[in-house]
């Protein structure tokens, strides 16, 4: 049963151009839902440089991935946004009265005025081993990630990485897996240090097995893995009686759906005018990374200028009998209202 | 300045001048090198920008650092040689470096 949502704008994208932009399209009076792949807001931010120093922030001397993000969210608090994350937009097709039904892949149905396109470099996917023949296993016996734990219970399970994803998906299902084998290319760990010692007190007490290699070669049929090829660090082959694999390398950025909802592009980036930031579909505008136009920068502080613009103009189509007044946060008491420091 | 000889997984050889102090990964987006991503321009975050560095050259390119060796976890197909080439940074000594292009950065 998919759930149906009306709304004055849609942002697809939650990283910091997309924040920024609530912020610019709610000085306006106008409410917005983010929807974003990520499990959190912040984009690029939050999942590439959490702890590093940007230092382009306009009066931000040093600001890290995390601290920008946090700012935004408490900027941005009193205009309510609504988040939807864990979501990828699939779908946006305009109705007859000139509006657009935007659908995510959690069976989600957005009936909207306006469509922003704020989605950096593209979606963020899980990265695939580079193993032969491993599309042929995904969704059936290859997974990357972990949506119900019982799918797992009795079997001879794969864990492949070094990281909180793979200790923590090794630790949950020790107990009703078969078997669990956790692999890595090295014997150092980047997870936190009380999971990597509670792994290792299994590996001692002969509960589960840790290797170090990579996975080059699935045994199986149907999508049905029966075997791992593992090639461990002294180039010698082992075969792993395995029936589920979960690979976590972190995520790649890929363009993903965005490529098909027919918008005119520019070597994979959506053209755009540099007065509205609108698409070559009215109605529909692109901000930040993922939008082009001669002399385009990307740069976290255009796409807070692209924003601003943007907002000028979707808001005339939200509000169209509305006369917009320029307005100062400095000055202006109606927008201190809605910023609620009044 | 120093010579980097870039070899894509197709087996293209390319060469550039390099200047002192810029890094092989900003040399290849900068001549349009294929096979080289870098999605995090440079920040050592994505781990897409990864290359072999020919034998000869390892002991010269040095080890990768710990936040390095990190990323190389994400990195698809690492070998003993293998570095992200925004962590090596150009210098004289290492002129005529040859790196190699892995097939898939992600």
């Amino acid at each position: 049963m998919s759930e149906t949502i009306e709304a004055d704008v849609v942002i697809v994208g939650a990283g910091p151009v997309g924040l920024f932009a609530v912020f610019e399209l709610g000085l306006l009076d106008v409410r917005c839902h983010l929807i974003d792949i990520l499990d959190k807001p912040g984009g690029q931010c939050a999942e590439l440089y959490p702890e590093k120093p940007i230092y382009d922030i306009p009066a931000f001397p040093i600001i890290t991935g995390d601290g920008l993000t946090e700012n935004l969210m408490a900027q941005i608090k009193p205009f309510d946004p609504t988040f939807h994350l864990g979501e990828q937009v699939n779908g946006i097709e305009r109705l007859e009265d000139g509006s657009f039904r935007v659908t995510t892949d959690a069976d989600k149905v957005f009936l909207t005025k306006v469509v922003v396109i704020a989605a950096g470099g593209g979606s963020f996917q899980p990265k695939r081993p580079p193993v032969p023949g491993i599309e042929d296993f995904e969704g059936k016996s290859v997974f990357y990630s972990v949506r119900k734990m019982e799918a797992f219970r009795d079997h001879d399970i794969l864990v492949v990485g070094g990281g909180d994803s793979a200790l923590d998906w090794t630790l949950n299902l020790q107990p009703i897996a078969r078997s669990v084998t956790l692999m890595h290319r090295r014997d150092a760990f980047r997870a936190a240090p009380d999971s990597v010692n509670k792994m290792r007190a299994l590996v001692e007490a002969g509960e589960m097995k840790l290797v170090f290699g990579q996975v080059t070669g699935l045994e199986g049929a149907n999508g049905h893995v029966s075997h791992a090829v593992i090639t461990d660090n002294d180039d010698q082959e082992h075969r792993l009686p395995t029936t589920r694999m979960l690979p976590f390398f972190g995520l790649t950025m890929k363009l993903g759906p965005i490529a098909n909802w027919g918008l005119n592009l520019h070597e994979n980036l959506i053209k755009v005018d540099t007065e509205k930031f609108q698409t070559s579909e009215p109605g529909i505008f692109s901000i930040g990374d993922i939008n082009w136009y001669p002399g385009k920068l990307k740069l976290i502080l255009s796409g807070f200028h692209e924003a601003a613009l943007m907002a000028q103009a979707a808001s005339r189509i939200v509000f169209p009998d509305k006369k917009i007044l320029f307005q100062y946060t400095t000055s202006s008491t109606s927008l201190q209202k809605k910023l609620g420091v009044t | 300045m120093a010579k980097i000889t870039y070899i894509a997984f197709d087996g293209t050889p390319y060469d550039i001048e390099a200047r002192d102090g810029t890094t092989v990964m900003e040399n290849a987006v900068r001549n349009a090198i294929p096979g080289i991503e870098a999605e995090c321009g440079g920040a050592c975050a994505c781990a897409t920008c990864h290359v072999y560095v020919d034998e000869a050259w390892v002991a010269a390119t040095g080890e990768p650092e710990a936040m390095e060796e990190d990323m190389l976890d994400f990195a698809q197909d690492v070998q003993p040689n293998s570095r992200l080439s925004c962590q090596i940074r150009v210098r004289p000594e290492l002129d005529g470096l040859i790196v190699r292009i892995p097939e898939r950065q992600g």
